[in-house]
């Protein structure tokens, strides 16, 4: 029982995040609305962040912010061990604002999309373009 | 890093994820993906990743819900999937 | 087209489940990830630029070239949306309406005709909605504390989580805030559009000027020890110094795009009323 429960802790994350990202592939190709498919793209991205962020995790360790360091430098030696892997938080703490900027410009085009045909959903669009 | 939270907030995730690309009403999916990232900001505060977290409680459950709710105002709530 | 996106989903799925099996398991302190470079900053980071949290440090210092192209990316989202909305579109508007604040009576005014001559008068859009009063008073009182926080989170990033990007996106948030609780115009008579436009560029110009100035003061681009003569610290201090004005620069680039964006989207490029 025990080796089954610390199997399944092992792999939880990356089962879930496998998960995710297919449901934002799926989403990404067969939903029929433009603003769903810009939804399945974040939790397709989300997906990714989740995966990074799950691979900086360490057993036992705090977050990365190192612990009475205000008093300048009466501090001692500094253990790698007992910090979370900061790395792949920098990373995608920066995917995650840049991903807000480009979802406004996915927005943005949807909006346009609207504008140009007076429907969201891609079917009436492309029966509307074969038509012309 | 406390994993028996950790496994129930990464099945709600998923949970949420499904619903809000089932709803049908884009209004509903926008507020559920609002509830989405709320979950992951949950999720990667569980895991340690405080400025991750903090990113994501101000950007993802904050101005991109906006930004969704934004654009369907703009738009239609209409949607038949 | 469900099925085709079905069997492509389930095979990634498939593929990537397979995969899994050779990832490192879950929060494994030996994981290839956890060992060749993050110690190093773990370690060192406080010794090389006195800042406690890792996390900003490796942001804005050892991997500052890339948070410059992140930057830029933000301030580019911004233009290709204001591009794709602002410039081209129908122009409708042949009259417009006026609302005068103290007797609610609405004036219609044709294209070319004069404003009227009082202050008390509001333009308003055809899907005008009365507002309500608890909404804007309490979003009137709480707009400066969101600010005021939003500041401390830019200035506080060295010591605890937050920086330029969280800090940005907040105060970013309570422009947007004002203007959803009141209407878009009222945030626009505050913040105009041509504001937006030049302060998300001054933004990504401060980043990119600060490591402009490390290199004419002899050193590599962002490397931050250069400024110490200019700031008159040592070269450590220095570095914590420069990692400030670069979140400063972060956060202003950031604040202005999003407010740049929602503005946009919320009123599709038509600045009327908005949400």
């Amino acid at each position: 029982m025990a080796d089954i429960v610390s199997t399944v802790v092992a792999n939880y994350n990356y089962w879930i995040y496998i998960t995710l990202m297919m449901i934002g592939l799926y989403a990404i190709i067969a939903k029929n609305n433009l603003v769903k498919k810009i939804v399945g793209m974040n939790i397709f991205q989300t997906a990714i962040i989740l995966f990074y962020v799950s691979i900086g995790v360490k057993k036992g360790a705090t977050i990365p912010i190192l612990e009475h360091a205000h008093g300048g430098h009466g501090y001692g030696v500094v253990h790698a061990a007992e910090y979370a892997n900061p790395l792949p938080h920098v990373l995608m703490l920066t995917a995650i604002v840049v991903g807000v900027a480009t979802l406004g410009v996915a927005l943005a085009l949807a909006i346009r999309v609207y504008n140009e045909y007076n429907t969201l959903e891609e079917d009436e669009i492309l029966a509307q373009i074969r038509e012309e | 890093m406390v994993w028996p939270i950790d496994l129930a907030v990464l099945t709600l995730v998923v949970m949420v994820a499904i619903g809000s690309l089932m709803v049908k009403d884009l209004l509903g999916a926008a507020i559920l993906f609002g509830a989405y990232s709320f979950m992951m900001c949950l999720l990667w505060t569980v895991m340690g990743a405080v400025d991750v977290a903090f990113t994501e409680a101000s950007v993802g459950a904050g101005v991109s819900t906006v930004f969704f709710v934004g654009a369907v105002f703009r738009t239609s709530r209409r949607t038949r999937d | 087209m469900k099925i085709i996106g079905l069997i492509v989903a389930v095979l990634t799925g498939g593929l990537l489940v397979y995969a899994a099996e050779d990832f490192p398991a879950w929060s494994d302190p030996a994981s290839p990830a956890s060992t060749y470079l993050s110690p190093h900053f773990i370690e060192k980071t406080i010794e090389e630029t006195s800042v406690p949290n890792i996390v900003t440090a490796v942001l804005a210092d050892y991997r500052g070239f890339d948070t410059m192209f992140e930057t830029t990316v933000i301030f580019s989202a911004g233009v290709a949306v204001f591009l794709l909305l602002r410039t081209s579109g129908p122009k409708t508007q042949q009259t417009r309406l006026y609302r005068h604040q103290l007797t609610g009576v609405t004036l219609r005014i044709k294209e070319g005709a004069d404003l009227p001559p009082s202050d008390n008068f509001e333009r308003i859009d055809r899907f005008w909605t009365p507002h309500d009063l608890i909404i804007k008073t309490v979003c009137r009182l709480l707009i400066p504390f969101i600010q005021l926080f939003g500041l401390y989170v830019i200035a506080h990033g060295h010591h605890s989580p937050g920086g330029g990007f969280q800090g940005g996106v907040i105060l970013g948030a309570s422009i947007i805030l004002l203007a959803i609780s009141h209407d878009l115009r009222t945030a626009v008579k505050r913040v105009a559009e041509k504001m937006d436009a030049v302060l998300c560029a001054i933004g990504v110009l401060i980043y990119a000027g600060t490591g402009a100035l490390c290199l004419l003061l002899g050193l590599n681009f962002l490397d931050y020890k250069a400024l110490a003569p200019v700031l008159h610290v040592d070269s450590i201090m220095a570095r914590s110094h420069g990692i400030l004005i670069v979140e400063i620069g972060v956060g202003i680039a950031v604040m202005f795009t999003m407010i740049w964006i929602y503005n946009n989207v919320s009123s599709g490029g038509k600045y009327n009323q908005g949400l």
